[in-house]
């Protein structure tokens, strides 16, 4: 879509020539949808539109008991501390940001008077400032009224390196200052396109001072108030028992109308998916369940007569096999996979193409993710906005031959391929997991058929996905060929999930194998799109330059995306969570009701 | 005896040490580190990893660590979760209530279970009901807990829908009802681990009392013409029961240890799934404390063990 007409659109919805559905159906039609269409005109000035409200309580309570079931329960309640979902979901009961992502990637202000806009003043035209109102009259769970200085302390917490919080990237590059008692004003370094990152979703949680003030920097594990939350959320704190439970009553003073609808909830953890999916859909002990990593014909069969149903929520999670670009079988200067190395193999790019038509995407969806997955040729899935239509897939097993043929890989005596006196032989690893392990099988065998040899390796996943650096078995050491896995988006804008493939990010011996760059991937074409997305406010342009990334890493074969995987949950037949692929299962939690 | 007792304990020490040390090598040189969520997190930036790992001392020669971690202990710190960022001693004492109720339970049903059925077994081998007894308990032993475990569940929730199969350490209610879904929620991991100790306690019982059976002083008792039930009671148990003692004290740790498969299956927030789950995150400390917990339990009970010998055979001296 031509720039220009972009704008004359922008232009015409906000002038009221044209109204917001009918914006966001065009933009549909040449493939934008909501949430990113709504972002541009966020930007383009117009007001994000407050998505509708479903919410049909009359009052607030009443629903009884809302039952939920982890199968890894929260270990921590301090939201710039959690070292997973599963902590930033526990927190999150207790604890509220400014705004969240719901389903459509609109943002859904919490305790934010109204989502900032250049209309209403909120976004600075530079893009350099972010000014949030912060909703009159909300109290901490002790009665102390939220103010402005709640926030600016929040920030000066989590980016204190010395805090050690999680959250410290989200805060680090920023100030963030008190305009009035309930008016913040968060100030970038350079022009942000994203400016919706502090103070929203899982990072965004905001903390009261009066009671963590004594606690920041060093001190930090000390505070009383890690164990019990003191927010400002629907519901107040009970109890907590570290992987076991985490309970909550309602909060009696909360500041949404009617709301929430339960009058307690708890959050049990512990066991494992399946039975968790039992719990729910089939016994209805339980009413909701997290992260279904379940076959799918386990929940169909479940689903049978059951109490319950599986729900999907898109999002940009993407699982892929990543490919070595240095060698693994070389030690140079006590490292393998050095950056002084190439592959031998995968350095032929008719090699990673022909790997590429080899996996067999639409089977790897029917036989295994079922309604769990899409296959994709992309990276980059989501939102809309970003997501490439420039690059196509295939599974074409005669093609990979005759690639592999044409590039001077002929077959040997034992029906596998060399060039040179170096055989096609790959190492394929991935973390010990149903699923993906029967992926590596599918690939495997097509990969015979090529006169491609495959050795499967798996590795236990909390080794895998360590940062261990005495252990040669991570996924960032990345000593094989070929390997797979998933790598979750964590909110709906590709800036954090795009720039881990720049060549500062490699990981070497040198970062300690920190760097988020595993396949050791370097073009400089990808580098300057990155460091120019980065501060490019146009929307645009913007997409156009993520969608440039995308397509390089398409067009190098870095990855062999295998699936768009979509966030699978269980809930019983009557709730009616609100749940969104852009945020955290509980992120809306004050939007939970249960059906009459 | 008490000096006995006394020795024991102070040649106990050396061994503690001994054992922490062991484990405290082990943990260090294992695989894993309890930041990896960390690590794939895109918002984390490596410094903060690497910070954190430095903070909690990760990055210190294991014989720094070994030492910082023997002073704190003798100072009655037991460290905290690197997960949870806890107190490792709050940790457990949250979950011991819970580990004793059910595995305690499961261990006392596994008793009266076994004792009688052992006993009666022994007195008539070879009857029907001996043969019925073994046959059973073989099977009991050869099912693992996490089959009999699912099957339960299977039966007894999902087909018939008279229990839960998540055990709730937080039930709502008072009084009678407390109590009342406290021993429901209970019956099948019960029942599941009970059963499984009961099966190869009784084989081992049978076979302590058929070796004292058999022997000449049991002859000239029955000839002295007392009655059966105060030979097998008087002459033949109280002997018969050495061994069975030395078992059942060897078992009492596993009691504060928790069942790690059981308490899975069923959601039991017990020591075991403490356990796991700590050894799953990487998280030391809680490994480390509750493995030399269940050293130290070890050592006791097998002191315990010997003092009752001496009760039970006052032949047995104390030197």
């Amino acid at each position: 879509m031509l720039d220009k007409e972009l704008r004359s659109m922008i232009g015409d919805v906000k002038d009221g020539r044209m109204d917001r559905r009918a914006f966001i159906k065009r933009m549909a039609a040449v493939g934008l949808t909501a949430p990113m269409a709504n972002q541009i005109l966020a930007i383009g000035g117009v007001a994000m539109a407050q998505s509708p409200n479903p919410y049909p309580p009359t009052k607030r309570g009443g629903g009884g008991p809302l039952k939920l079931l982890w199968w890894q329960g929260p270990t921590l309640l301090n939201p710039h501390f959690a070292t997973g979902t599963k902590d930033q979901d526990g927190s999150r009961l207790f604890y509220e940001p400014l705004a969240s992502w719901d389903a459509n990637g609109n943002l859904n202000p919490i305790l934010a008077a109204e989502i900032p806009s250049v209309a209403n003043g909120g976004l600075a035209a530079d893009g350099k400032s972010v000014t949030w109102k912060i909703k009159p009259g909300v109290k901490w769970h002790d009665g102390k009224p939220l103010t402005a200085d709640d926030f600016v302390f929040t920030w000066a917490y989590a980016s204190d390196a010395a805090t050690a919080a999680v959250s410290i990237s989200t805060y680090a590059d920023m100030t963030v200052e008190k305009v009035d008692g309930l008016t913040i004003r968060i100030q970038f370094k350079n022009p942000t396109p994203f400016w919706a990152n502090a103070f929203v979703g899982a990072y965004g949680c905001v903390i009261p001072q009066h009671l963590f003030a004594e606690y920041k920097g060093a001190k930090s594990r000390e505070a009383p108030s890690n164990l019990a939350p003191v927010g400002t959320g629907p519901y107040k704190f009970v109890e907590f028992k570290p992987g076991d439970l985490v309970r909550g009553q309602i909060n009696p003073d909360y500041h949404m109308p009617n709301r929430p609808h339960f009058d307690t909830i708890e959050m049990k953890g512990g066991g494992d998916a399946v039975s968790a999916a039992r719990a729910v859909i089939q016994t209805g002990e339980f009413d909701f369940a997290w992260n279904m990593q379940v076959e799918d014909d386990v929940l169909l069969r479940l689903e049978k007569g059951g109490k319950g149903k599986t729900i999907y929520a898109v999002g940009g999670d993407i699982e892929f096999i990543a490919i070595n670009f240095t060698d693994p079988n070389t030690e140079v200067d006590g490292e393998r996979s050095s950056m002084k190395t190439k592959h031998p193999l995968l350095s032929d790019p008719a090699v990673r193409q022909a790997l590429a038509l080899l996996v067999d995407r639409d089977a790897i969806r029917k036989a295994i993710y079922g309604r769990a997955g899409r296959a994709t040729a992309n990276y980059l899935n989501g939102p809309e906005k970003f997501v490439s239509k420039n690059t196509s897939w295939e599974f074409n097993i005669d093609k990979a031959s005759k690639m592999l043929e044409d590039a001077g890989w002929k077959a040997g005596a034992d029906g596998i391929r060399e060039k040179g006196g170096k055989k096609l032989k790959l190492l394929y690893q991935t973390s010990i997991n149903g699923p993906r392990q029967k992926t590596q099988a599918i690939v495997k065998q097509a990969c015979q058929k090529a006169g491609i040899e495959v050795e499967l390796k798996s590795v236990v996943a909390s080794v895998f996905f360590s940062s261990d650096v005495a252990n040669p078995d991570t996924y960032s050491k990345f000593y094989s060929d070929i390997e797979e896995f998933q790598i979750p988006m964590t909110q709906p804008d590709p800036a954090l999930h795009m720039r881990r493939y720049i060549s500062a990010n490699v990981a070497t011996k040198e970062n300690k194998w920190q760097g988020q760059n595993f396949p050791r991937y370097v073009n400089k074409d990808y580098d300057a799109a990155i460091a120019a997305a980065e501060t490019e406010t146009d929307p645009v342009k913007r997409a156009a330059l993520y969608i440039k990334c995308n397509d390089l890493l398409w067009k190098d074969t870095v990855f062999i995306p295998v699936l768009h995987r979509l966030k699978v949950e269980a809930a019983s037949n009557t709730l009616r969570p609100a749940i969104s692929g852009w945020a955290n299962e509980t992120d809306n939690i004050q939007d939970w009701y249960r059906e009459a | 005896m008490s000096q006995y007792v006394l020795r024991r304990l102070l040649i106990a020490i050396p061994s503690l040490l001994g054992i922490s040390l062991v484990l405290f090598v082990v943990l260090a040189l294992a695989p894993g580190d309890p930041f990896s969520d960390l690590a794939t997190n895109p918002n984390v930036p490596p410094e903060v990893a690497l910070a954190l790992r430095a903070k909690f001392g990760l990055d210190d020669p294991v014989y720094l660590r070994y030492l910082h971690w023997l002073s704190a202990m003798a100072h009655g710190d037991w460290g905290f979760s690197f997960v949870s960022r806890m107190d490792v001693d709050q940790l457990i004492l949250q979950r011991l209530p819970t580990t004793l109720y059910v595995i305690g339970s499961a261990q006392l049903l596994a008793l009266l279970v076994a004792i009688p059925v052992g006993v009666y077994a022994a007195t008539k081998p070879y009857s029907l009901f001996d043969q019925i007894a073994n046959t059973l308990a073989f099977v009991g032993f050869s099912l693992p807990t996490f089959f009999t475990g699912i099957l339960f569940i299977l039966i007894f929730s999902v087909r018939l829908d008279w229990l839960p199969f998540v055990y709730s350490t937080d039930i709502d209610a008072t009084g009678i009802r407390w109590v009342l879904e406290m021993i429901r929620q209970a019956i099948m991991p019960v029942m599941v681990l009970g059963l499984f100790q009961a099966a190869s306690m009784t084989r081992f019982v049978r076979s302590a009392m058929l070796d004292v059976i058999r022997l000449d002083y049991v002859t000239t008792a029955r000839a002295k013409g007392l009655g059966q039930a105060k030979v097998i009671v008087k002459h033949v148990m109280r002997n018969a029961m050495i061994p069975v003692v030395t078992l059942i004290a060897l078992q009492m740790p596993a009691v504060f240890g928790g069942a790690i498969v059981t308490e899975q299956i069923f959601r039991i927030p017990g020591i075991g799934s403490l356990l796991i789950s700590s050894i799953l995150a990487n998280d030391t400390p809680v490994v480390m404390a509750v493995t030399f917990v269940f050293a130290c339990l070890v050592v006791l009970f097998n002191l315990i063990a010997d003092v009752l010998y001496g009760w039970l055979d006052p032949r047995i001296s104390f030197r």
